[in-house]
């Protein structure tokens, strides 16, 4: 086959051939068409396309004025608008979504006295509807020249039906949306109340004023959320039956004010945290400006009231011991007197005999055993124990009061002030703070952070406090304190509470301590084999007519209040009873201090 | 042919017109119904909202501990306790003597045995006479306070 591109073979071929000349006939010349005709059919072809032009730009031109004029308006559609928010504040609930806090419509009143047809009128027809609005100072205040004025923040629907039949179109609403707190006052010192921020005629922001309202203000108006409402740790009908236990055992005591305080204890989530007296978040009381700050239904006991706690410190330098090696549960202690420490003498509510073994001196509570002991570790290991369970710091806990708690600790610690803190006297610590160090003692050994927030996961343990052997030791020491020592009113069948009563003489305010005004605290846990729950009692000046004579002291006034609580609230937090007489031996705390 | 040709594309955009036209009213329509929608959705969070307000407000604890202290002789509803619970092997199996169905007259049974033939309708003897348990007047609203 050829190739395809080879060039043609050259033919020889002569160059100069002449070639044929084309002459095409030629054309006849085009015939002159009108000139006149044709300029006026380039002037109209010119006018429709100048008339095209100019109706384009008309109607581009008109567009532009139409989008210049008219205002920017997002799409109907599409948005978050209208379906997804509902309320600019997210509800509060329990732990079971029992709800505790929500929002509900309301109408503010406000009055523009420029749009008003008759002020006069207009303000007396207030005054017969809000009684407390005086007739003459509103006709005054319409007639001023003002062109605003906000009459009421809330009105009910009936109220509102009788403004509107006053007829003055000077009178209007606006919307509102309201905080309510459906239980009234339980949970009151943590839910703390809320109040109107910046308000505007449409609506009205709600800002927290106290508690985990004002915690977690942005939190809670946050849009990005959804209206997710915020869970909390506390368990309502827990919360409920505390407060109730409470308060009728704190009139039985005459006492003046009571707090309570139940942790959970490996987690740390407060389940529930009662103050008394309290008041309704609904209707917050002002800030009471004279008398004694730590009186004011406001104050939180809880968190805010700092105390000397007592005896329940006891069991932290017999613990201390205990993890130091310095003594074991059987070691005989020596409690006879006196035990001078820099001039000053250290008593026993009554003399406990010459030496009594460790357990025996938190069972008996005596004084001179755990100055001993404290004495026996030294200032420096002892502020450093109390300082990993907490005592030196306000307690991480979301309220607002809580920062502000600072525990009052000794600024110099010579061996008086480590003799009388271990027995609880010197410093002085919030219920809260007793509560944290308990579950961290004796949950299992390890630092516990105290929460509100209900939490998803378990957290992760925090740094060692004492050994599981140590916490299994002093659970064992505080259950013996209740079936053979101080606090056996505390006894309560089938979950064996164990705990430390104390007993502390309040100081006065112009120095030294009153004779016959204490703070008594229960602190204990149940089931004392492997603690779910910490609790905490404290009771502000109690007295009660026991067994013939006026008692004082935490074992007949904390402790009976403790037992009804937890009498009444194990079963509702499911806590399985347990009626065997196998679970007080040791061996079984040995054998959940392993487990853990 | 050219004619043609300028019927057509007039034609087409005559009905490209309509077409545009047509769907820019739908969407109109549609959005306005669905701005509609959300409107009401949103009043009906809002009805929901109050709503959990109220049935939160209704069974706050103070009010149902009230209304079982009220009514204690019907309901009989004491604070749960530690002996409230039991160990599943404390629990009786139910007896095995035969199907006893409900509301069967079994004296009646053993009457018709005894008395042979005769079919005793009625019978009564078993059924105590029961005081009927009366309520605390509601209020005029049919909702008992608190």
């Amino acid at each position: 086959m050829r190739h395809p591109f080879r060039r043609r073979r050259a033919i020889a071929t002569d160059p100069f051939v002449p070639v044929a000349p084309t002459t095409a006939p030629a054309r006849p010349a085009p015939a002159r068409e009108n000139p006149e005709k044709a300029r006026r059919r380039a002037e109209r072809r010119i006018k429709f396309t100048a008339v095209c032009f100019v109706f384009g730009f008309a109607v581009i031109g008109a567009k532009m004025g139409a989008i210049s004029a008219s205002e920017a308006r997002e799409p109907a559609t599409g948005g978050l608008a209208g379906a997804g928010i509902v309320s600019e504040r997210a509800d509060i609930t329990d732990r079971e979504g029992r709800v505790l806090a929500t929002n509900v419509s309301a109408t503010a009143l406000y009055a523009q006295p420029h749009k008003m047809v008759d002020p006069a009128a207009a303000a007396e027809g207030l005054a017969s509807v809000f009684p407390e609005m005086e007739a003459a100072t509103w006709t005054r205040r319409f007639t001023s020249g003002s062109k605003f004025y906000w009459l009421k923040g809330n009105i009910s629907p009936e109220q509102q039906q009788a403004v509107f039949d006053l007829g003055e179109p000077g009178l209007l609403f606006g919307r509102r949306e309201m905080r309510v707190y459906p239980n009234g006052p339980l949970a009151a010192h943590i839910l703390g109340g809320a109040r109107y921020g910046e308000q505007d005629v449409r609506a009205a922001e709600i800002r927290g004023v106290a508690g985990v309202e004002a915690v977690f203000d942005a939190y809670l108006g946050d849009p990005a959320r959804e209206g997710a409402p915020l869970r909390l740790s506390l368990d309502l009908s827990v919360q409920t039956a505390v407060e109730r236990v409470l308060a009728s055992g704190m009139n039985l005591m005459q006492a003046k004010g009571a707090a309570a305080i139940l942790m959970n204890a490996r987690t740390g989530e407060i389940v529930s945290m009662a103050s008394l007296p309290d008041f309704d978040p609904n209707d917050r009381p002002q800030v009471r400006t004279e008398g004694d700050r730590g009186d004011d239904p406001l104050f939180n006991r809880a968190v805010q009231g700092v105390y000397e706690l007592g005896s329940t410190f006891k069991i932290f330098a017999a613990s201390q011991s205990l993890e130091l090696g310095l003594t074991n549960a059987r070691t005989m202690i020596d409690t006879s007197g006196p035990l001078r420490v820099n001039r000053f003498t250290i008593r026993d509510f009554h003399d406990y005999g010459p030496r009594l073994s460790v357990t025996d001196v938190i069972v008996e509570s005596s004084n001179r055993g755990t100055a001993r002991m404290a004495l026996d570790i030294g200032a420096t290991r002892q502020q450093a124990f109390l300082r990993s369970l907490g005592f030196f710091d306000p307690t991480p806990v979301e309220l607002t009061e809580a920062p502000g708690a600072k525990p009052i600790v000794p600024t110099r610690w010579p061996d008086i002030t480590t003799a009388t803190v271990s027995y609880g006297h010197g410093l002085s610590a919030s219920p809260l703070h007793l509560a944290t160090a308990y579950a961290s003692l004796l949950g299992g050994g390890t630092r516990v952070t105290p929460t509100l927030l209900a939490r998803e996961t378990p957290p992760e343990p925090g740094p060692r406090v004492v050994s599981p052997r140590v916490s299994a030791e002093a659970r064992h020491m505080l259950r013996q304190v209740v079936t053979r020592g101080t606090a056996s009113l505390a006894e309560v069948e089938g979950y064996q509470v164990g705990g430390k009563t104390g007993t502390a003489d309040k100081p006065s305010p112009t120095g030294g301590y009153y004779d016959d005004k204490v703070i008594t605290t229960f602190a204990g846990i149940f089931p004392a084999n492997d603690p779910d729950y910490v609790l905490v009692v404290s009771l502000d000046e109690p007295e009660i007519e026991a067994a013939g004579e006026e008692r004082r002291t935490a074992g007949w006034t904390a402790v009976p209040i403790a037992a009804e609580i937890v009498r009444r609230i194990a079963p509702l937090l499911g806590v399985r009873p347990d009626f065997d007489a196998g679970s007080d031996t040791f061996g079984a705390y040995l054998a959940n201090a392993a487990v853990q | 042919m050219r004619g043609l040709l300028y019927t057509l594309s007039i034609c087409a955009v005559i009905g490209l017109a309509f077409w545009a036209y047509g769907s820019s009213y739908e969407t109109r329509t549609l959005e306005r119904q669905v701005a509609r929608l959300e409107r009401e959705i949103g009043a009906r969070h809002q009805e929901l909202a109050m709503l959990r307000a109220e049935w939160a407000y209704l069974n706050r604890p103070d009010r149902l501990h009230e209304l079982a202290e009220m009514n204690f002789e019907m309901l009989g509803l004491v604070p749960l306790s530690a002996d409230h619970f039991a160990e599943t092997d404390q629990v009786a199996y139910p007896a095995t003597a035969g199907p006893r169905e409900l509301g069967f007259d079994w004296a009646a049974r053993a009457l018709e045995t005894e008395i042979d033939g005769v079919i005793v309708m009625n019978h009564r003897l078993e059924e105590e006479v029961r005081e009927p348990v009366v309520p605390p007047a509601p209020a005029r609203d049919g909702e008992q306070l608190p």
